[in-house]
């Protein structure tokens, strides 16, 4: 008896669960497809009138595709820079011998300590005097300070999982050292590179002190940004603001998807004994 | 097929610790040569440096006439099974069989007859397209096997390849083993800690301590004419017993004759060794080489202790002046714990070892 209240108090918490975490998306696109009127009037938690004219408005009256592009470019490039260079480092982490090794790790992982805020303002400077303000470059390359030790420290922590020994059969059958990097630890390594992408990928999405501060105009600026400054001196166009954030989700929520098959495949199970 | 040879090879890692000293081996062509010693003792770093997956500190190692010190393992054209098989875990058995061959830049058409024969003569045909993930641990090991041979390299490595399998699965492979080294009349080096392995596979055995080479004989050699006391212990089962005690020269006898008594331990009897009168010794006597007699006929009175019974004969646990004291005898015979046994020596076969050194000492006469 207790055993089949275990499991509708299991299935209760779940269910609980799965509504308190989904119910912002749900409300998210229920309020982008109610009018304005309605929405301050009678919210419903059904749609009653469906309408598409904040999805509308989001690409006629504000060019919402600037945005999204200039946040695909930035996350993008950032992404893909972040995996090139990070896989090399958490290789070289991993498997090679040198002289500081744990100092250089430490040193890494220190660069994420500083708290954003307080390096915006020399950041700013910096980027300024490489007239890099208002540009991709001025975006991607603070972001990568940021991602980059994340991306390093996952990977190095994956790339240790992956036996030492598959490397070694893979010299002695006739690799390279870089043939058994790119045959044997990178095909093994793309869940965690999967892993690290995402999450790359969704801080840069996201990221909104930085884009706000060293962007100066719409031809520049984030989604974030975007939609913060949606709001006018008078009004708050919550309507145009949610259909922004559901526009916003969709490329993450996408890819997510797209990688997540990778994520939980557990690559590596039968490679060596245990 | 080509020799592989190790010429006074040092290996020092970098914390200092000595895993091979002052090493000078020989897998003479079409050799099977099996490195034995405890963990430790530096026999997987002896085959990781024959394959070139560590660097020598000084020394020189040579495949055929070659010297190969400096050449990374992919120059050297040798295979080596692992003992967790690392097999590639995202390539088919196909694959995995040809990887070798295809980084190689060998013809498509003969990676594909070569796979073929191989998984043929191992019995892989079935499993070509599953993942390493859908094997069980003997169809890895095989394909473990198989992607060596595959290659046809110069020479074979194995570490400790048969230690992840059950124990019915080991003998099989064992003899499997034997089968295809009489087949490929290979050069093959093979890493174990198992002595029933290294006795029953091996043309010649290599025993290894704390990175130096004890002695280095055919299986028999080994068995008979131990060059110490740390191989006579290691190699036999159960494990050869050890009594301290010093040597006298027989009555009447003069002296620098080719055998005289041992005496120690409550043990008096005669050695074939030629070490002078006095010295400090420890006699090595095999449980098989202690019968179990009758008290009349017997020169050792032990207390027994426990016996276990192996069905073709039972080992006998005795004390004898407080030193455990191991026989062998035949599994007719009634021995209850606790009793009192007598044991007699057979003819010639103590080992002496000097008490300081451990080194064997032997006789003039063999």
């Amino acid at each position: 008896m207790t055993f089949r209240w275990g499991r509708w108090l299991f299935g209760a918490v779940l269910v609980a669960l799965v509504l308190f975490t989904l119910f912002p998306f749900y409300w998210a696109i229920v309020a982008s497809l109610t009018p304005d009127a309605a929405l301050f009037r009678e919210p419903s938690l059904w749609p009653r009138t469906i309408i598409l004219d904040h999805y509308r408005a989001l690409f006629d009256e504000r060019d919402f595709l600037t945005p999204i592009r200039n946040s695909l470019v930035v996350a993008g490039t950032t992404t893909a820079f972040c995996l090139m260079v990070g896989t090399l480092a958490a290789y070289a982490m991993a498997r090679l011998e040198f002289r500081g090794k744990a100092a250089i790790m430490a040193f890494i992982l220190a660069v994420t300590m500083f708290p954003q805020i307080s390096i915006v303002s020399p950041l700013y400077l910096l980027l300024r005097s490489m007239h890099l303000i208002d540009t991709y470059p001025g975006l991607i390359m603070p972001y990568m300070t940021f991602a980059m030790p994340l991306t390093v420290w996952i990977l190095t922590g994956s790339i240790r999982q992956i036996p030492r020994d598959l490397e070694d059969a893979a010299h002695v059958d006739g690799a390279s050292r870089r043939q058994s990097f790119t045959k044997i630890l990178l095909p093994l390594a793309v869940p965690s590179l999967a892993t690290t992408a995402i999450l790359t990928f969704i801080y840069c999405w996201n990221e909104f002190l930085f884009a706000l501060s060293f962007t100066l105009g719409p031809e520049r600026q984030t989604v974030p940004v975007a939609i913060a400054l949606f709001r006018g001196q008078y009004q708050v166009p919550w309507g145009q603001i949610l259909a922004a954030a559901v526009v916003a989700t969709a490329p993450v929520a996408a890819m997510v998807l797209v990688f997540q098959r990778r994520i939980v495949q557990g690559l590596t199970a039968g490679a060596v004994k245990g | 097929m080509a020799r592989i040879a190790l010429e006074h090879v040092d290996k020092v890692y970098a914390n200092g610790y000595v895993a091979a000293r002052d090493l000078s081996l020989e897998a003479a062509d079409g050799e099977f040569l099996v490195l034995v010693g405890p963990s430790g003792s530096g026999k997987s770093t002896v085959l990781r440096l024959m394959a070139g997956l560590e660097q020598v500190t000084s020394g020189i190692i040579r495949i055929g006439e070659r010297d190969v010190t400096d050449l990374p393992p992919q120059q050297r054209d040798i295979a080596m099974v692992f003992q967790n098989y690392a097999l590639y875990p995202h390539m088919t058995v196909r694959d995995n069989l040809g990887f070798g061959l295809s980084i190689r830049k060998q013809p498509a058409a003969m990676i594909k007859e070569r796979v073929r024969s191989v998984s043929a003569s191992l019995g892989l045909d079935a499993l070509l397209d599953r993942k390493p993930a859908q094997l069980s641990g003997g169809q890895r090991q095989r394909v473990a096997l198989g992607r060596a041979i595959v290659r046809e390299p110069l020479a074979f490595l194995f570490d400790e390849p048969l230690s992840n399998l059950d124990a019915q699965l080991r003998v099989e492979t064992r003899v499997e083993l034997a089968r295809l080294h009489r087949q490929l009349g290979a050069t093959m080096v093979y890493v174990t800690h198992d002595q029933s392995e290294a006795l029953t596979l091996g043309d010649r055995i290599a025993v290894l301590r704390d990175g130096a080479l004890q002695q280095v004989a055919s299986p028999m050699e080994l068995y008979a004419r131990p060059a110490n006391r740390f191989v006579a212990g290691f190699i036999g089962s159960p494990a050869m017993n050890f009594l301290d005690g010093v040597l006298r020269t027989k009555e009447g006898d003069p002296g620098g004759g080719s055998n005289v008594i041992f005496e120690g331990s409550g043990v008096t009897i005669e050695v074939p060794c030629d070490a002078p009168a006095g010295s400090k010794v420890v006699l090595g006597l095999r449980p098989q080489h202690l019968e179990v007699v009758p008290d009349t006929e017997g020169t050792i009175r032990a207390e027994v202790v426990v016996v276990e019974p192996m069905g073709n004969e039972q080992i006998v646990y005795t004390l004898l002046e407080a030193q455990r004291l191991v026989a062998v005898a035949p599994p007719e015979l009634s021995i209850v714990p606790g009793a009192m046994v007598s044991l007699r020596v057979k003819r010639d076969a103590g080992h002496i070892f000097d008490a300081e050194s451990g080194i064997r000492l032997g006789s003039r006469a063999t």
